[in-house]
């Protein structure tokens, strides 16, 4: 029997195998950021360990750093702290880190396929949930805790029970595709299959819907595969793939070698099997809007929030959450959801601060101007994409309708740093949880497309992008 | 790691489903640098108001379940981000099991690198034990969670629960495999970043 594109990745990792018991696995590339490696290298230092593999070992700072003016000094003491013992972690460590000064700082899920660090059949894990983003590119990319951080570092692998892989089949075309996202695709998947539904498997996405989506727009759907549980989501790489990553600062030197390998190995086998299969049907989607507390909790632009019965469908566990979700968030069932005012706008995070979406949200904005009830902001995912964007002009498109331009980072998707919503602050955020307090305490989050925030930004409440002329 | 050992508690019930680390740790206490302290952060806005005084509705600030190491809660504990402080604040405050019908998958890892035992049962048996007012017995050797009234079996991977008896450091074992993870790297098709 054949096998799919994850199983061959899985196999080809392998360091040591046992029946019923976790694989240990080789670890190809290891991204750390100042959040999650604090302990890990206090872990190693007690132990007397070194870094096995500095050479595969990148770091960044995205978390916590301020998106404000980078000359001035952090003035959050603890955040500051944690900035420079990443600093003086990797100097002791000997690994490379892209500081707050460097041109190639960003989220980290956004710099590594921008330099070319990440790459396709690789295995990849950083202690952050969304390297899902990096399966994008055809890599096994897992999001891992702190003591699995320190374990990499030690050892540049992991143990890890093999995942099952799950098929999801996105069919058909999308009839207006600057209104309806890649975002838009990922967020329908996860309200069919709920917050959990991904869980102990690897997704595959698969089908015309996603092979026709650009590099970017592949990251922002593998991007939300944690959203739905799974372990991990990955696509095939295809020319599309390869010739996003030629060319970049890291990538190695015998690429083409490499991509022919690529093209004869990384598929998924006709003749494979999927333990899990869902299919997505996109002619007729419609832009999506989070109206709860868990990315699952979604409907579209046109509909209304749902009565906790209609969304639980009898599962009284779930109809308390949504009970729960109604109230955090402050809505009634049966409101349309393009009734709904908001009062923040953020553009940014790893699902969406790439070139691309600011570009299709400065389509929207062009020419208008943020609500007066609105305060907008867009965050870069990386110093490359501010400076590409600002090479095409789109920060000033941004700034003359009032929106804030600020410096790359993680930013408001999870506030640590000083970007928050205020209690009782409505956001339409192209980020990725809509989490209780997530963007702040007490604040509220709409996930929806950057077209659908900037949307909403200059009206002030959701409105159907399908209705704009975009192109 | 310590060694997990036996536990003998009343179980302290949170009747929800899908909670997120989100919600374990709220993210402005990640900026720490060290795994110990969380636990007074555990379930911060749900414990808490705004002036930081306990919410008398939220079942940690019950009286009647002061020093229970067994936490009983719904679907999908667990999901979300992959900050390992949510198993460290559950430790620290003083929980060593966490029952529920399915972990999210990142957490579920995270619990057995720090000896945090995590069982999954059936929703009606999690039900059942919820309702348990008395304490309960969680044995993991034999692998049974003992009532008044009830001898239940739970189900542990051989390899975790070895690693949980033992209090095993993972990374002293993985070296023992050094011969093969060198022998990997001259095999490697991936070249080095740099």
């Amino acid at each position: 029997m054949g096998q799919t594109l994850f199983e061959k990745i899985w196999d080809s990792h392998i360091v040591e195998e046992t029946q019923n018991e976790p694989s240990l696995i080789y670890i190809d590339r290891h991204l750390i950021h100042e959040v999650t490696s604090p302990q890990a290298f206090d872990g190693l230092r007690m132990n007397n360990r070194k870094v096995r593999r500095p050479d595969l070992t990148i770091a960044t700072m995205d978390h916590n750093v301020p998106t404000t003016d980078r000359s001035l000094p952090i003035l959050d003491q603890t955040s500051s702290i944690q900035i420079k013992t990443l600093e003086k972690n990797c100097k002791d460590f000997g690994i490379t880190l892209f500081g707050m000064d460097s041109p190639n700082q960003g989220i980290v899920h956004v710099i590594g396929p921008q330099l070319g660090i990440t790459l396709p059949g690789a295995t990849i894990v950083c202690g952050d949930s969304h390297t899902s983003t990096h399966g994008a590119f055809g890599a096994l990319a897992l999001g891992i805790g702190t003591s699995d951080v320190e374990h990499v570092l030690a050892s540049q692998t992991m143990w890890l029970e093999k995942p099952k892989p799950f098929e999801i089949k996105v069919k058909g075309k999308r009839k207006n595709p600057h209104a309806v996202t890649a975002k838009d695709i990922i967020l329908s998947i996860i309200k069919n299959i709920g917050t959990g539904g991904g869980n102990g498997t690897v997704i595959e996405y698969r089908g015309e819907g996603i092979t026709d989506l650009s590099m970017e727009q592949r990251m922002t759907i593998c991007n939300m595969s944690i959203e739905a549980g799974a372990r991990a989501g990955l696509i095939a790489p295809d020319e599309k793939t390869f010739d996003y990553l030629r060319g970049r600062e890291f990538t190695p030197k015998n690429y083409e070698s490499l991509v022919d390998t690529w093209r004869d190995t990384l598929h998924t086998d006709s003749d494979a099997k999927f333990e899990k299969e869902f299919t997505l049907h996109i002619d007729d989607i419609a832009p999506q809007v989070s109206w709860g507390t868990n990315p699952g909790m979604t409907c579209d632009v046109t509909e209304s929030v749902p009565s906790p019965d209609e969304y639980s469908k009898g599962d009284t566990n779930q109809k308390k959450g949504a009970e729960k979700a109604l109230e955090y968030m402050d809505l009634k069932s049966g409101t349309s959801i393009m009734d709904i005012k908001i009062n923040r706008v953020f553009i940014g995070s790893c699902t969406n601060a790439r070139l691309d979406d600011l570009i299709e949200a400065s389509k929207v904005i062009q020419g208008n101007k943020v609500s007066s009830e609105v305060q907008a902001m867009v965050v870069p995912g990386s110093q490359m994409v501010k400076k590409q964007a600002e090479e095409l002009g789109l920060d000033k498109i941004f700034i003359d309708a009032n929106f804030e331009w600020r410096e790359s980072g993680c930013s408001m998707c999870l506030g640590m740093n000083p970007d928050i919503l205020s209690p009782g602050d409505r956001c339409a955020s192209t980020s990725n949880r809509n989490f209780e307090g997530r963007q702040g305490n007490g604040g509220r989050t709409h996930l929806v497309s950057p077209v659908m925030a900037a949307a909403a930004a200059i009206n002030g409440h959701f409105v159907d992008v399908r209705e704009l002329e975009l192109n | 790691m310590e060694p997990f050992h036996n536990v003998a508690s009343i179980v302290t019930p949170l009747d929800m489903v899908n909670v997120d680390t989100d919600q374990i740790v709220p993210k402005q206490f990640l900026k720490l640098v060290q795994k110990s302290g969380f636990g007074k952060f555990l379930f911060f806005n749900w414990r808490f108001d705004e002036n930081e005084n306990p919410k008398t509705d939220f079942v940690l600030n019950d009286s009647k379940y002061q020093g229970s190491k067994i936490l009983i809660t719904g679907d999908n504990f667990g999901c979300g981000s992959s900050r390992e402080h949510a198993v460290w604040a559950l430790q620290d405050y003083g929980f060593s099991v966490v029952i529920a019908p399915s972990f999210a998958d990142i957490f579920f890892s995270n619990c057995f690198k720090n000896g945090l035992l995590p069982i999954s049962l059936d929703q009606k048996i999690v039900e059942f034990l919820q309702q348990e007012t008395t304490p309960i017995h969680v044995d993991l050797e034999k692998q049974i969670i003992k009532t008044n009234s009830k001898e239940i079996p739970f189900e542990i991977n051989f390899h975790k629960k070895k690693i949980l008896l033992e209090g095993l450091d993972d990374i002293a074992q993985t070296f023992q495999l050094e011969d093969k993870i060198t022998e990997f790297e001259k095999n490697s098709t991936i070249p080095s970043v740099l």
